[in-house]
């Protein structure tokens, strides 16, 4: 990879809220065009790096570096919907990225279709179920053409038919070259998607590996005991 | 004096055929603690949801302030605007004491900290469940705020009624600032209490029984507003969705 390709250059990075050590001595490099998933048991700390990623939790040690400017979105596992219209929700993010309002309608428009949600523009977003909830989440965050994603377990609350229309859309953008960076729970999912695996445990990366040789059942790693269903 | 039954046929009386001395007084009020509200809800909405989302030293010790002003009692907060407002006092040139306006002014003080504490904490709790999110979109403090309060619209139109119910059923403020005088600031609850201890039962319950109509009427519109809300919104603003 080229250096001009390193979108987040993490080094030693650590993050501490109050009491809580959420994150220690990570270092890690991700490069545009990688489909980064994080894996590990809940409280390993894929959230808070994703959150960091994302700018939204700064570090409390080490350095944590963007070499080159880049227009990211991030997707939460219950995103937050307003009382508005969906076409609005959409129109809200682009309006919040500096665009002008009728100017974030009209894109808003072409998002929502490329979600497969055009037919529901005008329907209240809280109102819409679970797996459009996060197609439209979705869409808002594509809506500001982002180079990278970021995506906190988006199909963990789906039923099978939503997990389904979610994980087409991600891997629609996964062949579409975009970078994207997910936790995930399921492991079907993650070999599907991804291209590298960070398993996490404990706030630390303790595999960093592609996602074959992650899966790789011949080699005792650091998430043998995960793969094999006995979560640390 | 009159027995009570009688006193409750006239006071029923002086409603049914509205009253012009009772009708003048009603209005009156209304138009006090409405303008009040209106304005403490202009400035509280601001402020709470400023307040909601703000994070600065100090902070603990000014909602630590703004919940005591909570439970202000209302002829405090009468002799503090009439000291204010006196002939000697700093607003003095307002020229505003026993008026119309030192009513609302009173009222629009005793109300703002209720707006105000109400609206800091819906906007805080909205904002520790979905703030991160808004942040994430690129929304700084400011605008988290204004975008919150745009989405517990609902939430706040409650608010609103509340202070109206603490406005207009409050005595010892206005009292105190507008002298009940007949014709000019004499409100319901002054009202009342004069009527009262003169002895004159069926103008006091008449002007008691509309009081007690108009917080009924308060309540059921705040009913009526959460179902409307619940079906507008799918059964539950707050639940979970349906996956």
């Amino acid at each position: 990879m080229q250096h001009a390709d390193v979108l987040f250059d993490l080094q030693d990075v650590g993050l501490q809220v109050g009491r809580a050590q959420l994150l220690r001595a990570c270092s890690v490099r991700i490069h545009r065009g990688e489909r980064v998933a994080l894996v590990g048991a809940n409280g390993s700390g894929k959230t808070s790096l994703l959150r960091h990623l994302h700018g939204l939790l700064p570090e409390s040690s080490g350095l944590s570096l963007r070499p080159v400017p880049v227009r990211q979105a991030m997707l939460f596992q219950r995103p937050y919907m307003l009382r508005a219209s969906a076409l609005n929700n959409v129109a809200l993010g682009l309006w919040l990225s500096g665009q002008r309002w009728g100017q974030a309608r009209q894109q808003a428009v072409q998002a929502l279709e490329r979600v497969g949600l055009s037919g529901l523009a005008k329907q209240a977003a809280k109102t819409l179920s679970g797996g459009q909830q996060q197609r439209l989440a979705l869409a808002r965050g594509l809506a500001t053409q982002p180079d990278v994603l970021l995506l906190d377990e988006p199909t963990a609350s789906l039923d099978p038919t939503a997990k389904r229309e979610v994980g087409a859309l991600m891997a629609a953008l996964a062949a579409s070259g975009m970078t994207l960076v997910f936790a995930s729970h399921n492991l079907g999912e993650v070999k599907r998607l991804a291209s590298r695996v960070l398993y996490l445990e404990r706030g630390r990366i303790l595999m960093d590996a592609p996602t074959a040789l992650f899966f790789d059942k011949s080699r005792s790693s650091a998430a043998t005991s995960f793969l094999s269903g006995e979560l640390p | 004096m009159n027995s009570f039954q009688d006193s409750a046929r006239m006071a029923l009386s002086m409603i049914v055929s509205m009253d012009e001395s009772l009708l003048s007084v009603v209005l009156r009020s209304l138009a006090v603690s409405g303008l009040a509200c209106l304005l403490a809800t202009g400035f509280g909405l601001l402020l709470g949801a400023w307040l909601g989302v703000a994070r600065f030293a100090g902070r603990g010790v000014v909602l630590a302030f703004l919940n005591t002003a909570l439970a202000l009692p209302s002829v405090v907060v009468g002799l503090v605007v009439y000291l204010l407002l006196s002939r000697s006092g700093p607003l003095g040139f307002l020229g505003w004491l026993f008026s119309f306006q030192a009513m609302v002014l009173a009222q629009t003080v005793l109300v703002l900290p209720v707006v105000m504490a109400l609206v800091r904490q819906q906007i805080e709790d909205a904002d520790r469940n979905h703030g991160e999110q808004l942040q994430s979109l690129g929304a700084g403090r400011f605008l988290r705020s204004v975008i919150l309060l745009w989405d517990e619209r609902y939430a706040l139109l409650t608010i609103f009624i509340a202070a109206f119910g603490r406005a207009v059923s409050e005595v010892g403020a206005v009292m105190v600032v507008g002298g009940n005088i007949d014709g000019f600031t004499r409100v319901m609850t002054t009202a009342i209490a004069l009527e009262t201890s003169k002895g004159d039962l069926p103008m006091a319950l008449a002007l008691g029984l509309v009081l007690l109509t108009l917080v009924l009427l308060l309540n059921v519109l705040i009913s009526l507003l959460r179902r409307w809300r619940e079906r507008r919104e799918g059964q539950g603003g707050e639940r979970e969705p349906a996956a």
